[in-house]
């Protein structure tokens, strides 16, 4: 008899007066008791809805059922068959568009908490499980992956498991790609990550961290030189865009991929970092996206008062529900239907930031409301920190550095839905196609690539 | 991890280093920089590359002693290892059919300035380099812009060495008497750049200034790097670090380069209270 409560079982996290004045990660992760009870509250639907909403398709429902047995281990088995990262995917991803949005028993109350089984799991066999992966026999083919990104680290997962010699190489000094610069240890412990990259090493996969792509070593040069059979590129989101406005260039406005690495990957927020990053009284950050409420999470970390200002409404914020809700409960303020219209400063440093006021009329190509401005409204936000969040342009490192490599006119590189470049061999996916986006469509996008690599190599 | 194959000191504050770097130094060109990490935990700093030897596999880097990460730096030895080392990034100084240059460098930035002398000399162009200097105790490379110079003007701002004063006096000079530069190539500080294209602009002879500015990850991720040229915002790691002196705004770069001084000078006292060395 399935367990009928409306409602998931509640996840345990740090009160929120406490943990916006630590960088600790926020939610602290079902019991093996609390884990057996939301377990037993999936129907075992025999159409699996849930799978068709989860970009890699794990098989859902036969992890729950083992996580309903009480076999941790089994369940982690299940969904270490289609993803790579299920420790990250279950902390990050938005389940609730995407495997929670099917499921039978939000139709009648809350879906089962898909996610927070996923993280238990994962977290269950990362506490339990001393086993290393093996590395399996080579088949003598070398695949190059560019990025040790989510989409790079699928990638590299499948095909290093299919026997195939692959080498990352990554720009910065540590894997992670954005699960490392950008989101942040509260939400992501980078402990977490770490495991995911030392579980490929021990795949065989090579990580060459300091070699920039399009730099260092050009794509040509990994193939006709390096040996390298075929090339993924998982790249990334590239350039954070600024919005164009008079005094965004002045001391205290950062991008929140600035921001964000400055915290995360360089350590900022430790009292003995020697990266600096400025501790602000006053923050404004601009955008309402994943990326948005992250800097704004961090911002507020730091000690910092903090206001997003963003040009719609509430309903069509485009970050995940939990972390919206998450910043609301840390105090963090929203500016809603404003649009900043100019950055004011003295000596060099940002005072304040001038703003529209905004109301939404007719839905817009992309079905959102439209925001247009009110005529002569007008407010002023005091500040001494601005974080620019309002998305990224791609990077032209690569574009510009490979022969044959088609690019879309906002710079994204052409790939078809497997992947496929012009180029042949070369295979992208994630951000660096498709601009920015979510962890899981990224590592969806590696997996599908690796499938395609494996078949271009056995023609 | 990358050796530092040999280590000199050119100056009380500056010093230089050839570090093992075969895939940097492979495609090396003058004008681009690297980002290193002297120890696991230190800061990202940018440096322009000094020179590079193909064959050994070595890049040169010449650094002045400013804040923390540039004294962690400094703190290791020949045959020890710098923890990270990527490049080379940014573009190469153009200099594709120049045949009359004048190079005009200040303080470290000669440092990189003498790589492009050196490339425009080894393509039979004739380089005049005015270069300047605090004092005669901070001049360095003074052989090797020699040997690739037509014409070696050395200033100093107390007249201890060369001519006293400033490198726009002679390159004013030269300008108002009619020697017709193809270009100006103009590094150094901020203030010492943007004196040289008040300079040039009178004569409305086109010049390049290559712009350091603080960055994080050097590949176009971060964006701290922006700069405005033109009234337009370019990031000087992929867009640059050269970009048309007549065009950038300098007295943003200048305040932008400030706003970590206050912690910078607060890290450097931490990690070496020994130091009360003169710095630029």
């Amino acid at each position: 008899m399935p367990n009928m409560s409306m409602t998931k079982n509640p996840m345990p996290s740090q009160e929120p007066e406490v943990r916006n004045k630590n960088f600790k990660e926020v939610t602290l992760g079902y019991t093996k008791e609390m884990a057996i009870d939301e377990a037993g509250r999936c129907l075992n639907c025999k159409h699996k809805p849930c799978v068709t909403g989860c970009p890699v398709q794990i098989d859902i429902p036969a992890f729950i059922a083992k996580v309903a047995e009480g076999d941790f281990e089994a369940a982690y088995q299940v969904i270490n068959k289609s993803s790579s990262l299920p420790a990250v995917c279950g902390r990050v991803c938005p389940q609730e568009t995407q495997c929670e949005s099917k499921c039978v028993r939000g139709i009648k109350g809350e879906p089962v908490a898909i996610g927070r089984l996923e993280r238990f799991v994962a977290d269950y066999h990362n506490a339990n499980c001393t086993d290393k992966a093996v590395k399996p026999e080579s088949n003598g083919h070398k695949v190059a992956v560019i990025g040790s990104g989510p989409s790079g680290l699928a990638c590299a997962s499948d095909l290093a498991k299919k026997g195939y010699e692959v080498t990352i190489f990554e720009a910065l000094h540590l894997a992670g790609g954005v699960l490392a610069y950008g989101i942040p240890e509260f939400r992501l412990p980078k402990d977490i990550v770490q495991k995911e990259v030392d579980g490929l090493k021990d795949l065989g996969v090579k990580i060459e961290t300091n070699v920039v792509i399009g730099k260092t070593i050009s794509i040509d040069e990994l193939m006709n030189e390096y040996g390298f059979e075929s090339v993924f590129i998982g790249s990334g989101a590239g350039l954070p865009r600024f919005m164009r406005i008079p005094g965004e260039n002045l001391n205290g406005v950062y991008s929140a991929n600035e921001f964000l690495t400055r915290i995360n990957l360089m350590k900022a927020y430790k009292e003995d970092s020697t990266t600096p990053i400025k501790h602000p009284e006053k923050t404004v950050v601009v955008g309402g996206g994943n990326v948005a409420m992250d800097a704004a999470r961090c911002a507020k970390r730091l000690g910092s008062d903090v206001t997003i200002v963003y040009r719609r409404s509430m309903e069509e914020l485009p970050a995940r529900a939990e972390e919206v809700e998450h910043a609301i409960e840390e105090g963090i303020k929203f500016e809603l239907l404003t649009n900043p219209l100019e950055v004011v400063g003295e000596d060099g440093w940002v005072t304040s930031v001038h703003c529209q006021k905004m109301e939404l009329s007719e839905p817009d190509e992309s079905g959102r409301r439209r925001p247009v401005a009110i005529e002569g409204a007008f407010t002023d936000i005091d500040c001494d920190c601005m974080i620019m969040s309002i998305g990224t342009s791609p990077n032209p490192l690569i574009k510009d550095t490979t022969e044959g490599l088609d690019t879309e006119s906002f710079g994204g590189i052409t790939a078809d839905e497997f992947g496929a470049t012009s180029k042949p061999g070369v295979y992208a996916g994630g951000d660096a196609v498709t601009g920015a986006a979510t962890v899981i469509l990224a590592m969806g996008a590696g997996k599908k690539a690796a499938s395609a690599i494996d078949e271009y190599l056995n023609k | 991890m990358f050796k530092i194959v040999s280590k000199k000191e050119l100056n009380p504050t500056v010093t230089f280093m050839s570090v093992e770097a075969p895939l940097v130094a492979k495609k090396a060109k003058a004008g681009q920089f690297i980002i290193f990490r002297a120890k696991e935990d230190s800061e990202r700093i940018p440096l322009t590359i000094a020179g590079y030897d193909r064959e050994k596999g070595t890049v040169d880097i010449i650094f002045q002693i400013v804040g923390a990460g540039t004294e962690v730096l400094n703190s290791l030895n020949e045959g020890e290892n710098i923890q990270d080392f990527v490049g080379p990034l940014g573009n190469p100084t153009e200099i594709e059919g120049l045949k009359k240059v004048a190079v005009v460098g200040g303080g470290v930035g000669c440092a990189i300035a003498y790589p492009v002398a050196k490339a425009l000399h080894e393509q039979g162009c004739e380089v005049t380099s005015i270069v300047g200097f605090r004092n005669k105790d901070l001049v360095i490379l003074e052989d090797e812009f020699k040997a690739v110079s037509s014409d070696y003007i050395l200033m100093s701002d107390d007249g201890s060495v060369g001519e006293k004063g400033v490198v726009t006096q002679p390159l004013d000079k030269l300008l108002a008497d009619g020697t017709e530069f193809d270009e100006v190539i103009a590094i150094g500080p901020l203030i010492m750049m943007k004196f040289v294209v008040a300079t040039t602009k009178k004569y409305n002879v086109k010049t390049v200034v290559s712009m350091n500015p603080i960055m994080v990850d050097g590949t176009g991720m971060c964006g701290g790097c922006r700069l405005t040229v033109g009234g337009k915002t370019k990031f000087a790691c992929v867009d640059g670090p050269d970009f048309d002196g007549f065009e950038v705004d300098f007295d943003e770069a200048m305040a932008r380069g400030s706003v970590y001084k206050p912690f910078e000078t607060k890290a450097r006292e931490e990690t070496c209270n020994l130091l009360k060395k003169e710095v630029q």
